[in-house]
Order: structure tokens, then C-alpha cells, then sequence
């Protein structure tokens, strides 16, 4: 990176860790820290979607589809989550080069699983072989987005139909009284009320979720944990141009600390969003802010 | 070969007993069966080690957090805060590296590196900060005339706590610890796949699910039967911590305590 790294067996001390620090695998390093924060972003709204989906079908009416949503969230807590994701990232694959080779091969007459192997035609191959790395990159990332957003959307339904319950059930009677239908009712009513009560839960749920995004690593990523096992092994000067020993400690304890600060600065945000949200609720902390303006 | 050839073969594969090699090819639901089942062992021992040390030390961290004086207080709460704000995984990881360290420059500390003491250690002090934690809360919530009627009868120190604090520490926690011991047991599925290595191929459950998942390419055979096994247990562990919670809640007015139907405290 600086001109005076091209010869970094003469560098000593300072000037070597800046050259150290700045080559082109550490440049991935910090760019992976990017893909962890771009996962949670997309990560955390996919999930509470469905989770809202879950949660109302659960309180469906109609038994086959809560039937649905209950057994949706009642699975997961069974089961480790770690065994979800390994499980998700394979049979999701599957199940997509499955629909897409039934669909362009249709004509195909061997069985898709031969023994130990699972055989589509070519044209269904996800992502096809000729394209490019970064669609095989891109397609990895998106599987876990989506396996991440299954188990935590089933936490989700949970928090969220807990929340949803929680609302006073007076205020759906002023609405039914005041003649408005039940999906009015819910869109104008519930929903709008449900957050204050579905917060503290989908705060611990936030946490719950930083601290899984480290299983990126299983599902193939390269993500932080991949590049600091890769950056912190040890190095001879035969194959590296800045040779050190067994480093893992000291860039694991550096992981360790970017979570630290992750979940403390989710931690006053969360305060600041629990103060907001309260404002003007019928709820204690909601009373206890108006007692204080007056 | 029979299913009973199977399960003598492989039924303690997982601790190093019966047959040396994995089965190579047809595999056999049996065989699945009895090997992810075998791993099982594994998760049972790293929960119990570390629910069993972690109830006591946790007891002793909530007090240290809860006591007036700042020399206790901090540290306390400095090693929740690393151990709730932190992956587990990572911390694997971390100590997994560290240990490796000690075991180099120090001698007789080789055993550190080996799963089944390594692990063991990181889960222990991973529970004890999140059961701490738990503990904290339920000593901050003791009702105050539980308190006042200790001091009216000149109940004091350890009597005090043993009788009166204690007791309802326990009580009030249960509900959230039982939580504690279950997401533990599923923790313990992460320790073959964070940095400590498996040797002879005697892994945990999770371990030998993913070994047939990756030779068979099939997850939908392993990982519904994994799921069974930790239900199974998930359902143990409710079972026995409900008759413990029971038993801390004797003498209060059962009447009033409606207890949920069996499949409501399965799947809430």
C-alpha cells in the first residue's frame, strides 16, 4: 500500500505492522466486517417480515393455515439453530435446482437422486456453470440471507404474536364499537399499538441475531471469521512475504470486541427507541413520561 | 449386516468404543440412526458439565454483582458483559486459540486444547454469565416483605441467605433458567465446528449429521433425525426442571397456579 512495503523484510516495528496491516488479504478482512453489517441490514427487515406473516397466520381463523404458523415458530425451538442453517443452505439449493429442472427438463427421465448423488440437467444448475464468480458469490450470500431469515422470522412470529395478544383488549372493542371491520381493526388498530409491547422482544431478538452472524462462516461464506482463521495461522517466510506465528488469539480477540461494541451500541439504541416509542402510550412507562412533562 | 450388529458396532462409536472405521457406503437409516444418537453422548456431557458447575458459580456471580462494594461489583459485571455481548462462537474460537498458546509455552497444560476439557471450560463460563445474569434479576425482584420478615425475626447472614434470599432467588429465576438450559444444550452443537478439533472421528451429534449430509448429499435423512434427538432431549430437560420448579413453588397457594397442558410448554 505505502511505497516503502516492497521490501517488507527490512521494515521493522511500526512501519511494518502499517504494511502488514494493508495488504490485499487484510483489505478482504475489512470488507468482510462490511458483509456482516450488510447482512444484518437485510437480514433483520426480511425476518420480521416473516414473522408478521407467521403471527397472523397463526391467529388465522381458519385451522390449516394457524396450524401453519404455529408449528413455524414451535420448530425452531426444539432445535439448535446451527443444525437449521447446515440443513437450510443444502435443501434450499436443492429444492431450487429441483423446481427449475422440472420446469426447463421437463423431458428428463432419470430420477434426480442417483444413489449418493443429486443430478439436474445442466440448464438448472444454480447459478449455471458458466457464470461468472461473483454470481456464485452473490448466490452463497443470498442463500444464508434467506436460512437466516427463516429461523429468525420463526422467532419473530413469536414475539410478534405474543405482542399482538398483549394489546388492550379495549381498544379492538372501541374500534368494533365505532363499527369498523375486523381487517380495519387490525391494520388501524393493532398494529400501530403492538410494536411498544413487541419491542423489548425484538430487541433481545436483534442481539440474538448479531451474535449468530458468525455461523456465516459454516455456510461458506468469506466472512470475518474465515479471513481471521486464514490472516491469524501461522506463516513461514517461504510462502509469505511477512512471516509470524500463531496470530488467531489476537485477531479472534479483535472480533471479539467489534461484537462487544456491535451489541453496546444496540444496547442505547435500544433505551432511546424504548423512550420514543413509549411517548403517549396507555403503558407505565408511557404515564411516567407524561407525569414528568407536567 | 442387522440393525443390532449396527448399534453394537456404533452405539458408543462417539467415546472411542466398537467399530474404528465409519460406515463408507449404503448407508443404512439404522446406521444414521445410531451414530447421530452416539454424538449425542457428547452433547449430554458438555450440557451437564456446564450446567452443573455453572448453577454454582453463577449463584456466586449474581451476589458479586448485586454486592455494594465496587471491588466486587465491577469485575462481575465486566464478565457478563463480555459474555452476553459476544458470539459464542467467536469466544470458542478465542479460547480455543489462547489455549493453544498456553499449552506452548506452558507444560501440563496440554489437556486445555482437547474438546472435551476446552469446550467444557468456554460453555461453563458462557453459561454462568447468562445465568448469572438471570440470577441478578431474580435477587433484584425478591419481594420486600420477604426481606422485612427476615429482619423482624433477626434472621442475618448466611442463615439469611440460605433460608429466606436463596430460595426465592430460585423460585423467581426458574421459569427464565430452564430457557438458559435449553439454548445450552443446543449451544454445545456449536463446539465441534469452532475451531476445537475432532479427533478419531468421535464428534457430536451435529457432527456425524453433517458427515452423512456431506457423503450422502441428502440433509433431508440426518438433520430431521438430529432434530428428533434434540427434542427428545429439549423435552427432558422441561421435564425435569418442571418437577424442580414445582417443588420451589410447595408452599405457595396452588390453587391459583394453573399449569399449562404438556403441549403448550413444548411449544410456546
Amino acid at each position: 500500500m505505502f511505497s516503502y512495503c516492497t521490501d517488507p523484510s527490512t521494515l521493522e516495528g511500526f512501519s511494518w505492522l502499517s504494511c502488514y496491516l494493508t495488504t490485499g488479504k487484510h483489505m478482504a478482512f475489512y470488507q468482510s466486517f462490511g458483509i456482516v453489517l450488510v447482512l444484518l441490514a437485510i437480514t433483520a427487515p426480511v425476518a420480521l417480515m416473516f414473522g408478521f406473516a407467521g403471527a397472523t397466520a397463526a391467529r388465522s381463523r381458519i385451522w390449516p393455515i394457524s396450524l401453519l404458523g404455529k408449528s413455524y415458530t414451535a420448530i425452531v425451538r426444539g432445535v439448535p439453530d446451527i443444525a437449521f442453517f447446515m440443513f437450510f443452505v443444502i435443501a434450499l439449493d436443492q429444492g431450487f435446482e429441483y423446481l427449475r429442472h422440472k420446469v426447463k427438463c421437463s423431458d428428463w427421465s432419470e430420477p434426480v437422486r442417483q444413489g449418493n448423488d443429486f443430478v439436474v440437467c445442466a440448464q438448472a444448475k444454480l447459478p449455471l456453470s458458466t457464470s461468472p464468480q461473483w454470481v456464485h458469490e452473490t448466490y452463497g450470500f443470498a442463500l444464508a440471507v434467506l436460512t437466516f431469515a427463516i429461523v429468525f422470522g420463526a422467532f419473530a412470529a413469536n414475539v410478534l404474536f405474543g405482542a399482538m395478544k398483549a394489546v388492550p383488549r379495549a381498544q379492538l372493542e372501541t374500534a368494533e364499537a365505532y363499527g369498523m371491520s375486523s381487517r380495519q381493526t387490525f391494520w388501524r388498530i393493532m398494529v400501530p399499538q403492538m410494536w411498544v409491547y413487541a419491542l423489548p422482544g425484538l430487541s433481545n431478538l436483534w442481539m440474538i441475531l448479531i451474535k449468530a452472524t458468525p455461523l456465516l462462516f459454516l455456510l461458506g461464506v468469506e466472512d470475518i471469521v474465515y479471513w481471521a482463521r486464514e490472516l491469524g495461522a501461522t506463516k513461514t517466510a517461504r510462502f509469505s512475504d511477512y512471516p509470524h506465528g500463531n496470530w488467531n488469539a489476537y485477531y479472534f480477540g479483535g472480533l471479539l470486541v467489534f461484537y462487544l461494541m456491535l451489541t453496546s451500541i444496540s444496547e442505547r439504541v435500544y433505551k432511546r427507541l424504548s423512550l420514543r416509542l413509549s411517548h403517549g402510550q396507555a403503558t407505565a412507562a408511557g404515564e411516567a413520561q407524561r407525569k414528568a412533562a407536567t | 449386516m442387522s440393525c443390532v450388529q449396527t448399534i453394537q458396532d456404533y452405539a458408543f462409536r462417539s467415546i472411542g468404543f466398537g467399530e474404528r472405521l465409519l460406515p463408507r457406503d449404503d448407508y443404512t437409516l439404522c446406521e444414521h440412526f445410531t451414530l447421530i444418537g452416539s454424538g449425542m453422548i457428547w452433547n449430554i456431557y458438555f450440557g451437564l458439565i456446564a450446567i452443573l458447575f455453572g448453577f454454582f458459580a453463577a449463584t456466586g456471580l449474581a451476589l458479586a454483582k448485586n454486592s455494594s462494594s465496587a471491588r466486587v461489583r465491577k469485575p462481575a459485571e465486566f464478565f457478563i458483559y463480555v459474555f452476553r455481548g459476544s458470539p459464542l462462537f467467536i469466544q470458542m474460537f478465542f479460547a480455543y486459540a489462547v489455549f493453544l498458546s498456553i499449552k506452548q509455552s506452558v507444560p501440563g497444560f496440554s489437556l486445555l486444547t482437547s474438546a472435551w476439557l476446552g469446550a467444557a471450560i468456554v460453555l461453563f463460563l458462557n453459561t454462568t454469565a447468562y445465568s448469572a445474569e438471570i440470577f441478578y434479576g431474580a435477587l433484584q425482584s425478591i419481594p420486600k416483605g420477604d426481606l422485612e420478615a427476615a429482619d423482624a425475626y433477626g434472621i442475618t447472614g448466611w442463615t439469611r441467605f440460605k433460608r429466606i434470599i436463596w430460595p426465592s432467588m430460585m423460585r423467581l429465576a426458574w421459569p427464565a433458567y430452564t430457557n438458559e438450559a435449553i439454548f445450552l444444550f443446543h449451544a454445545t452443537a456449536l463446539v465441534y465446528f469452532s475451531g476445537f478439533p475432532v479427533w478419531q472421528q468421535r464428534g457430536d451429534a451435529l457432527y456425524y449429521a453433517s458427515y452423512f449430509a456431506d457423503k450422502t448429499f441428502n440433509p433431508f435423512i440426518p438433520y430431521p433425525i438430529l432434530a428428533f434427538y434434540f427434542i427428545l432431549l429439549t423435552l427432558a430437560v422441561i421435564t425435569i426442571f418442571g418437577r424442580i420448579g414445582k417443588r420451589l413453588n410447595r408452599h405457595l397457594p396452588q390453587a391459583v397456579v394453573r399449569r399449562p397442558s404438556f403441549m403448550r410448554t413444548l411449544f410456546r
